[in-house]
């Protein structure tokens, strides 16, 4: 059996508004937020991307759309990795969840909704994982001051 | 004076499905939960009928303070993720890196990285293996597992200056090269792990009460382990032979013989056999390794990120310049992001870094493999036994410090 290589993949994924390219050996897709859904479950229905690895984002306070949310597959199949990602305003910073194709992608869409406070539509789970009940604000955007402490059980005196 | 002190979790439930049921909570301050996790739990008498995984109890902001230090600076950190195999987190982190760098370590580097990764991975399926039969009562097994791992932390000493957080790794290559008589002294430590895991192999392989707590306990299908995003040797249990050190070779297992073990039907039992034989595949790249260990420098010579010798440091005024850019900006490492993975103890460890041109970080997101699988852990605990969950749960090896970042 011939696998498909990362160029191969590539050429496969482009096109339908997505901007597909070879970074480091892994294909990266970068696409418009409502299309992240139909290219995931194509990506594991017809691409074998079967192992969804990673969900997180990146913070750019000076730019408009300010966050970008990045996924990473595997195929264990074709031992090829791929990375989506999109764009989302910090005004509205929803994004399609990928609970219904993936069940790692609870736990991952919940810890990157604590961080960056991202919302996955569809995943109604949403509550903290790393951080606890009442934490205000999310520590991973740029804006969050490192030393800004919120201790739930008081300081000793 | 007492203050009511508030839920730091929301249970996902607080009813119970049927009559009779109870809700326990299981941890965090359990010695089999490491301190770190809590399971909400249904049970029906001692059944568990559903369970609700907590985790963020060691989180430290790892992700936070790596966007305030410079690239070097941030190696201990990277120490303290998964801090049962600090080396390969070490070689993950400086591989990515490398990577955005184009880098190409020296032939000695590579080699010796590989070595001490899967020295590495010997220690931590020892520490599972030994820590998870304890929590059975096995307790002469595992002292014979931890004294051979004992050894292994000595060694590492000797080599790095500290038993188990080594802040071994530089981007470029290693902090120094082995010193005399480590390799002779490997040897030995092999020959000791050879005997002490064969008496192990001893008391459990057929041992019935082992076998009655560990098979057909904690199954877990191939496809299911793949939709929860379980890699490593939990994957491998279910029969899945997938491993990124065969299946995308990095560093120098292209050119190494070694099988990759898998199981039969995904429960505690084959998680056990799987580790322990892995740990066998591990000394046989080792001996391999140890044959082919070429010579030469063990850091590249190039002066965006290794530090130049301290002699011309103190003597020439370009090397001065050179180690005081290096330690005050940091490595300038280009502007993009790559995503570089590693098969570590536990699965895949990825790190994906996001550079701005910098010293410092713009963003370093670690791919905690013992996250994921708590994320999973569930499907592990439910519809067995309330005593089956210490056994299924150290099988996973969930290592709080990468699993809470």
């Amino acid at each position: 059996m011939s696998r498909p290589d990362a160029g191969t993949m590539r050429e496969q994924l482009a096109g339908e508004g997505r901007e597909v390219v070879v970074s480091h050996g892994t294909v990266v897709v970068e696409l418009a937020p409502v299309a992240v859904l139909a290219t995931a479950q194509e990506l594991k229905a017809r691409h074998g991307f079967d192992l969804l690895l990673d969900v997180t984002a990146v913070d750019w306070p000076q730019r408009e759309p300010r966050f970008d949310v990045v996924w990473h597959f595997y195929s264990t199949r074709h031992f090829l990795r791929v990375r989506v990602k999109t764009q989302v305003a910090a005004a509205d910073p929803v994004v399609d969840s990928l609970t219904g194709l993936y069940g790692s992608a609870g736990y991952m869409e919940r810890e990157c909704h604590d961080m960056y406070g991202i919302r996955f539509r569809g995943n109604d789970d949403l509550r903290p994982i790393l951080l606890y009940e009442g934490f205000e604000g999310h520590p991973l955007r740029k804006d969050y001051p490192k030393r800004r402490e919120q201790p739930l059980v008081p300081y000793r005196k | 004076m007492s203050t009511v002190l508030p839920n730091p979790i929301r249970p996902a439930f607080t009813e119970t499905l049927g009559e009779g049921h109870v809700i326990v909570n299981i941890g965090p301050s359990h010695p089999a939960t490491h301190g770190t996790i809590q399971i909400v739990a249904e049970l029906d008498g001692e059944k568990v009928v559903r369970t609700d995984v907590h985790c963020g109890y060691l989180h430290r902001g790892f992700e936070k303070e790596c966007e305030s230090h410079t690239w070097h600076n941030l190696i201990p950190y990277v120490d303290r993720l998964n801090y049962c195999s600090a080396l390969i987190n070490n070689f993950a982190y400086c591989d990515a890196v490398e990577t955005l760098m184009g880098i190409e370590i020296t032939p000695r580097c590579r080699y010796l990285r590989t070595l001490l990764a899967e020295y590495s991975r010997l220690a931590d399926h020892l520490t599972c293996i030994a820590a998870s039969l304890m929590e059975l009562g096995a307790m002469t097994a595992f002292l014979y597992l931890v004294t051979i791992r004992d050894y292994i932390y000595e060694h590492l000493a000797d080599l790095t200056g500290a038993r188990v957080t080594y802040s071994y790794g530089r981007i470029g290559g290693l902090a120094c090269d082995l010193p005399e008589g480590w390799l002779e002294r490997l040897g030995t430590i092999l020959e000791q792990y050879e005997d002490f895991v064969g008496r192990v192999h001893g008391l459990m392989d057929r041992n019935r009460i082992f076998i009655d707590r560990m098979r057909d306990v904690g199954v877990l299908t191939a496809a299911e382990a793949v939709n929860w995003g379980y890699t490593g040797p939990i994957l491998r249990s279910t029969g899945v032979p997938r491993d990124l050190r065969k299946d995308t070779p990095y560093l120098a297992y292209a050119e190494l013989d070694f099988e990759v073990p898998v199981g039969i039907k995904g429960d505690n039992y084959d998680r056990y056999f799987v580790r322990m034989r892995e740990m066998d595949e591990s000394v046989h790249m080792i001996h391999q390794l140890m044959d082919m260990l070429p010579g030469g420098p063990v850091s590249v010579e190039d002066r965006r990120c290794v530090l130049p010798d301290k002699q011309l440091v103190y003597t020439e005024i370009e090397s001065t310049i050179n180690h005081f850019k290096l330690i005050i900006d940091g490595p300038q490492v280009p502007a993009g992001d790559c995503y570089v993975a590693h098969e570590s103890a536990n699965g895949e460890l990825g790190f994906y870094i996001v550079s701005t041109g910098a010293g410092i970080p713009w963003k370093v997101h670690c791919r905690a493999p013992s996250f994921v699988h708590m994320g999973g852990a569930h499907r592990m605990l439910d519809g067995y036994q309330l005593a089956d969950i210490v056994p299924t749960f150290g099988s996973i090896n969930m290592i709080g410090g990468e699993c809470d970042r």
